[in-house]
């Protein structure tokens, strides 16, 4: 009983932090006027979301194509990478890794003005592929550095074993390496599709045309839809398809997340 | 991390330091560094070089490079009516929510701390906004603010958006939300490596809970409290999303950033790249300097 006030106020407090998100979810099925569901409950405002434009599959699509090349992008590189710099010696390694933490130092803004202009050289401009490329450049100072702190940790005697075997470099790292860097990669992954998903200002600048736009991107074009009225209900249905993956990830996989924060604590 | 970062690689498994078997070694490690290499070359060198010979260019968003004309980009960018005005609230916007976050994040660190189901679940709570993205933390708030939907009604605020003021505040409120359990997490990690004696100690010196907190506490949190002084001004001043979403910059460009002015300059209005490769250098160089000042501010404390 003592504690009483205590348990009042932190419950209070937690229920602020969790107000906007309950609330956003009622309101998206909750009757209110100006938006597609005016009396009773349902699911108008999803069905005005699915019929915006390209329609809101279109955009999921390019969300879900966007984050899954962006995350087997920078797992790929970043496994490659962290084994090269924990395990092997070779000239302008410390130049190499100091350039890629050095992408933390340079804001988003300042990268995409040149990156407009080089994407559109090399053919890969207003593409999905070339979004995706742009946004693994962005994860790799964070993955790069986890995959080397995550492969350093590895015993030594481990791939001795297995190079005296007789496996090779390629093949010790696929068959003993791997299982033993799986939780950096779940982290590293875990990070790479919030970032990938989330990202607002890279498609806003790469991606010109609607149809292509990543779902943030096309719900915050939803807005402006008729003659300048906008339709609140839409947009919390919205605002809910965008968040339900990310929050329920991040509850399945809350102590990688946390293990993420605290040895990525470089990242911005 | 430092110690990490600088251990020498352990020695190849096996390998004699034969100068034949040091050279494979190096062609192995170069060709699993490979795919880092070009991406940090295509993506990031590449464009760091050519923004700097774009803000020396004349170079428009469909007109292409036009030659250089240095250093009309930069008097421009500095002469634009909106450039001081800019900067001037992006540093108001900085230390109020950089103040704001770190003050509430050290209040929730210290409440959750205890290891119970109870905190554990108020943990939880607070850090499920950081998993948002901050454009849906954005859009969300943009209903939560707007006057047709707003469940806030009872507050009696009337306008959340409709004055400079109340645009900052409002805003400033949805980054608390979103960031309060990220700084949270890292504060709670270093307080949690404080041991058990230093506390026994001060107790057995007859420091009562205040004192044991400003000058045990507080002083073995510095380099957390720093690094999240860091992350939080340099997050703080690259501040575009949450302005760009949810006031566009208004009222009467009371709220436009320095980086939305970047995005204006080339997108929205001027099509100026070259303009826009100006304002980010000058960005650029305001955040090395501002990053080095605090580093050496922190590695001083800290001897």
């Amino acid at each position: 009983m003592r504690r009483m006030p205590y348990y009042v106020f932190t419950g209070s407090l937690a229920l602020l932090f969790l107000f906007p998100l309950l609330w956003a979810g009622f309101a998206s099925v909750s009757p209110q006027g100006g938006t597609a569901q005016t009396d009773g409950w349902g699911f108008a405002n999803y069905g005005t979301l699915a019929d915006y434009q390209a329609g809101i599959w279109q955009y999921l699509l390019n969300s879900v194509i966007v984050s899954g090349l962006t995350v087997l992008f920078t797992l790929s590189v970043s496994l490659l990478g962290g084994y090269a710099f924990a395990r092997f010696r070779f000239p302008g390694k410390n130049a190499l890794f100091l350039l890629t933490l050095a992408i933390l130092m340079v804001p988003y803004a300042t990268l995409l003005i040149p990156l407009y202009v080089l994407l559109n050289r090399i053919g890969l401009q207003n593409s999905l592929l070339g979004l995706a490329l742009v946004l693994t450049m962005f994860q790799l100072p964070f993955a790069t550095f986890m995959m080397r702190i995550s492969f350093e940790a590895v015993p030594i005697e481990l791939e001795e074993a297995a190079l005296v075997d007789g496996c090779g470099s390629v093949r010790a790292l696929l068959r003993v390496l791997l299982p033993a860097v799986r939780p950096g990669l779940i982290t590293v992954g875990l990070f790479a599709f919030l970032a990938a998903w989330n990202d607002f200002i890279t498609p806003l600048v790469l991606i010109s045309d609607a149809d292509k736009a990543p779902l943030p991107l096309a719900v915050a074009n939803l807005r402006q839809q008729v003659m300048g009225i906008i339709d609140y209900g839409a947009t919390e249905a919205g605002v809910v398809v965008l968040a339900l993956p990310c929050i329920l990830l991040f509850l399945a996989l809350q102590r990688q997340y946390i293990r993420g924060f605290m040895s990525g604590a470089l990242k911005g | 991390m430092t110690a990490t970062l600088h251990k020498p690689p352990p020695a190849r498994p096996g390998a004699a330091p034969t100068p034949l078997r040091r050279r494979r070694q190096a062609l192995t490690g170069w060709a699993y560094a490979t795919p880092t290499a070009l991406f940090v070359l295509i993506f990031f060198a590449v464009p760091v070089l050519l923004v700097a010979q774009m803000s020396v260019s004349d170079w428009g968003l469909f007109a292409g490079n036009r030659g250089l004309n240095a250093p009309e980009n930069f008097v421009d960018a500095v002469g634009q009516r909106l450039f001081w005005p800019a900067v001037w609230f992006t540093v108001k916007y900085t230390v109020i929510t950089t103040v704001l976050l770190i003050v509430l994040a050290l209040g929730l660190a210290l409440l959750v701390q205890e290891a119970t189901r109870w905190s554990a679940f108020l943990r939880t709570a607070i850090l499920v906004p950081s998993a948002l993205g901050l454009a849906s933390a954005s859009l969300l708030f943009y209903a939560l603010y707007s006057p047709q939907s707003s469940p806030l009604g009872f507050l009696g605020v009337g306008s959340f958006l409709g004055t400079p003021d109340r645009a900052l505040w409002s805003t400033v409120a949805l980054i608390v939300w979103r960031f309060a359990g990220f700084y949270m997490l890292l504060l709670l990690v270093a307080l949690q490596g404080i041991s058990a004696d230093v506390y026994e100690a001060a107790e057995m010196d007859g420091a009562g809970r205040w004192r044991t907190f400003v000058s045990v506490t507080l002083p073995l949190l510095r380099s957390a409290l720093a690094l999240c002084t860091i992350l939080c001004v340099t997050g703080s001043l690259l501040a575009f999303d949450q302005f760009y979403i949810l006031t566009k910059g208004g009222p009467d460009n009371s709220t436009v950033t320095i980086v939305q002015l970047i995005y204006n300059a080339a997108f929205a209005g001027a099509n100026d790249l070259g303009l826009a490769a100006a304002l980010s250098i000058i960005v650029l160089g305001a955040l090395l300097i501002l990053n080095a000042g605090q580093f050496r501010w922190l590695s001083g404390k800290e001897s």
